[in-house]
């Protein structure tokens, strides 16, 4: 009864978003008042009642009811509940009505403190973020519907891939998601714009904390997801240049340009058809990424649907949107008016810079992943691009745009001193070249690249704490002074200190990792150790373990470094009788600066176990960069000036405004 | 700096990374791909030893063996021809006999192979794609048995 309750709110959402995609965008035409506020409503009770599918698929999980053909396919009774929750969207259908869920709820967010933006714009934000909603809905409608009934219903399900079964990988998908479909925020207010053929200050003032929002649960997102990886694949990787991987990296990179160009077209509104156009690239690169994982062509645990028919249609919604899009674009982009004359060297000119070099690092990653589907599509060989190839094409085109990420806000608007800049950074310099000198004296075993890459990393990490201090003037003045100004310091301001400081701690990890990383595999038999790096390991025994559905071998492993003992680690080997799988759970002990990390195999035939480890220098920093520069998105979120809207807006409306 | 200067050194800047973009794409691609062959094009095309590739076909039943302390050999086969891989390492955990695999590394000049990266990963049907075509255009199941037209039913495998 309540999933049919839930399939029959999903084909009312269809409805009321196909009100909401026609009516707003009439009334806007005809600048009707009355259809016009048809949108804002129309937003909100199509969230209600997606969210009301979505409860109602989230029901049949919990209670486990196998009634529902997705339930048995992807669901059993004996699975721990928080995975019952998570197995929604651990499958194609459950995936695609998550969705659409945020989707509706970005819309609704509009509607609903989007009271400052002018009534026209607001309805076509509202029309085209429907005309999304409408496509997606037909699509999981047509092609996927979550709430097919088996009769007669069977007793027990088939269970969830047990890779899935992972408190990591279950918040996964919803911070992904909501990134992906953040950027259709942006994306509507682009064609918005482009239909209006308006673009001001205050639109950009609109467009940016959607991106920021959007960018900053995708980098949490796919931390979560390198972290995931990171731990269970087993052998420590947190990178893999997986097509799924990139499928999500791509959209990350032209966000994290939108971003910046967005700062440009607020503040000098130059640069706004180029905002624009990353707009409609950002949210493009989101349906590629969401046609990649979810469309069959890849195989990874991410491919669920292997049915032709739902990748054709999928293609056939990107084709539409992001033909569409840029067919508008290049009909309207021309009459959109450059302001602010700007010199090469000035912020302007940095950010364009660092616009093109993220968007040339775009386009190798997007030709790295999708060649070997267009030369399979065209019966070519078959190829594997790797981690080789985009070591030699990421890589660097990175690297230059690294370097100048410190120098960026050093340099002013319109006309700026670049020596002048320079001569700001040299305490960062300094820094870098003592951190170079440190790496090449002090570690045996440095290659030169990587003590140009801690160089770097302390750069980028110094730069932006250096662009802080001068900003509140520490030590050129009182410190009650400086901790005055610190205080008034816009929080855009701490979250671009935040997110660049974050960035040099990732690339820090990531060096540390490439350059000194330790390995050992060896076989054991029980009382026997092994050395690695400054550790030793002994396996002291190896026992059987009952799960609650699953059974594991776990070996008790002794560690020692130098005279001191750390105590034991259990690394597991799962397997699990429902799915018929196995599933290796690596232990990980850190101290913050290096990971220790433990994986136990099979038994040979002498009766010695299988015992991998690693010692991964620096891994933790990886993540821990990576949520430093989320909780930089975070903190600009909350600058005022969001909340405040741009200066020409009715100012009555202004105080009523909620904070977000 | 006229104007037109100005826009003369931002077209020059992107072209110059543009250039840089498809420079380093064209490179990469001339060695950092991996092809994909099964034991059979292996045979037929005469890979020379030392060529990186991606080695892909079926887990001979019964061809697992422990060679050294950590290492293990088996036979990756397409029913027509067969390869002898030997991997140090701990084995994914989705690998097992009579399934699919795909193995990264070096054939070497005695016709083995020493694989550096076992893949086990697969879809719901225990095959990767790649497997799944190579042994289509030999015109075998997955069990072995010659495919009988039309070939497309009968690549599908009784439900796990």
């Amino acid at each position: 009864m309540i999933a049919e309750l839930g399939h029959f709110a999903l084909v009312l959402a269809f409805a009321v978003a196909c009100v909401q995609m026609v009516v707003p965008m009439i009334g806007a035409h005809r600048r009707d008042q009355e259809l016009m506020e048809v949108a804002r409503p129309a937003a909100i009770v199509q969230f209600v009642l997606i969210a009301t599918a979505f409860l109602a698929l989230m029901h049949a999980f919990v209670t486990s009811d196998f009634s529902l053909k997705l339930v048995f396919d992807n669901s059993h009774s004996t699975k721990p509940m928080l995975y019952k929750i998570s197995g929604v969207w651990g499958n194609h259908e459950g995936s695609m009505v998550l969705w659409v869920f945020i989707l509706s709820l970005y819309g609704a967010l509009v509607a609903l403190f989007g009271g400052n933006l002018p009534a026209p714009l607001r309805a076509r934000v509202l029309a085209v973020q429907a005309s999304i909603g409408v496509a997606f809905l037909a699509f999981i409608l047509a092609t996927s519907n979550p709430f097919l009934r088996l009769s007669p219903a069977p007793f027990e399900g088939h269970g969830l891939n047990p890779l899935l079964q992972d408190p990591g990988l279950a918040f996964h998908p919803p911070f992904l998601y909501s990134g992906y479909v953040g950027l259709s925020m942006a994306f509507s207010f682009a064609i918005a714009a482009l239909i209006e053929g308006k673009v001001d200050a205050s639109w950009a003032r609109w467009v940016r904390p959607w991106t920021l929002a959007a960018w900053t649960a995708l980098t949490i997102g796919i931390a979560m997801g390198s972290w995931w990886a990171y731990y269970t694949l087993g052998w420590g990787g947190y990178w893999f240049w997986d097509p799924v991987e990139n499928a999500s990296l791509m959209p990350w990179i032209v966000a994290t340009a939108l971003l910046h160009s967005a700062i440009v077209a607020e503040k000098r509104g130059a640069l706004k058809s180029w905002t624009i156009l990353l707009a409609i690239f950002a949210f493009s690169l989101s349906l590629v990424g969401t046609f990649l994982v979810r469309s069959g062509v890849l195989n990874s645990v991410h491919a669920f649907a292997s049915d032709p028919t739902r990748g054709v249609v999928i293609l056939a919604i990107i084709t539409f949107f992001v033909g569409g899009a840029l067919i508008l674009y290049g009909w309207r982009a021309p009459a959109l008016k450059a302001e602010g004359i700007f010199a090469p060297i000035s912020r302007e000119g940095a950010l364009i810079l660092n616009n093109l070099l993220l968007s040339a690092a775009a386009v190798a990653v997007f030709i790295g992943t999708l060649y070997p589907l267009f030369l399979d599509a065209i019966n070519g060989p078959k190829i594997t691009v790797g981690a080789p190839f985009f070591n030699m094409t990421f890589g660097p085109i990175m690297v230059p745009l690294l370097v100048l990420v410190p120098l960026g806000p050093f340099l002013g608007w319109k006309r700026a001193d670049l020596v002048a800049a320079l001569e700001r950074l040299m305490g960062a310099g300094a820094l870098a070249l003592v951190a170079f000198i440190c790496v090449m004296a002090f570690v045996s075993d440095a290659p030169w690249l990587a003590g140009l890459g801690m160089a770097l990393a302390v750069w980028l990490f110094a730069g932006a704490f250096l662009e802080l201090a001068t900003r509140i003037s520490l030590f050129s003045s009182p410190l009650a002074t400086s901790l005055r100004r610190a205080r008034h310091l816009p929080r855009a301001q701490w979250g671009m200190t935040f997110a660049h400081a974050g960035l040099g701690i990732v690339v820090a990890g990531v060096v540390g990792m490439t350059a000194w990383r330790h390995e050992l595999v060896t076989a054991l038999k029980i009382g026997e150790s092994a050395k690695l790096a400054g550790y030793t390991l002994t396996l002291d025994q190896v026992g059987l373990r009952e799960g609650p559905n699953y059974e594991a071998i776990v070996g008790v492993i002794h560690v020692r470094e130098g005279g001191r003992d750390l105590g034991v680690m259990v690394p597991e080997k799962r397997r699990f009788p429902v799915e018929q799988q196995e599933k290796t759970e690596a232990r990980i002990r850190t101290n913050g600066f290096k990971d220790l990390y433990v994986v136990i195999g099979d038994r040979n035939d002498q009766g010695a176990w299988t015992v991998r480890a690693y010692e991964n220098n620096f891994a933790p920093w990886i993540w821990g960069g990576a949520v430093m520069m989320a909780f930089g998105g975070l903190i600009s979120l909350t600058d005022r000036r969001y909340r405040v809207g741009a200066p020409v807006r009715a100012r009555a409306r202004i105080i009523q405004q909620p904070a977000e | 700096m006229t104007r037109k200067n100005r826009r003369a050194v931002f077209i020059f800047t992107g072209l110059a990374i543009l250039g840089l973009a498809v420079g380093l794409i064209l490179y990469a691609t001339s060695s950092g791909i991996t092809f994909f062959y099964s034991p059979s094009e292996i045979a037929q095309k005469h890979i020379a030893p030392g060529s990186r590739i991606r080695l892909g076909g079926m887990v001979e039943k019964g061809s697992v063996e422990h060679a050294g302390p950590a290492t293990v050999t088996f036979k990756v086969t397409d029913f027509v021809d067969t390869i002898t891989v030997s991997y140090t390492g701990i084995l994914p955990d989705l690998f097992r006999e009579g399934q699919g695999v795909v193995a990264e590394g070096n054939l070497q000049a005695d016709g083995t192979f020493v694989a550096d990266t076992v893949l086990a990963k697969h879809d719901e049907k225990y095959m990767p794609p790649q497997v799944a075509d190579a042994l289509k255009k030999v015109g075998r199941t997955r069990d072995g048995e010659m495919i009988k037209a039309p070939s497309g039913s009968t690549l599908e495998p009784s439900n796990p």
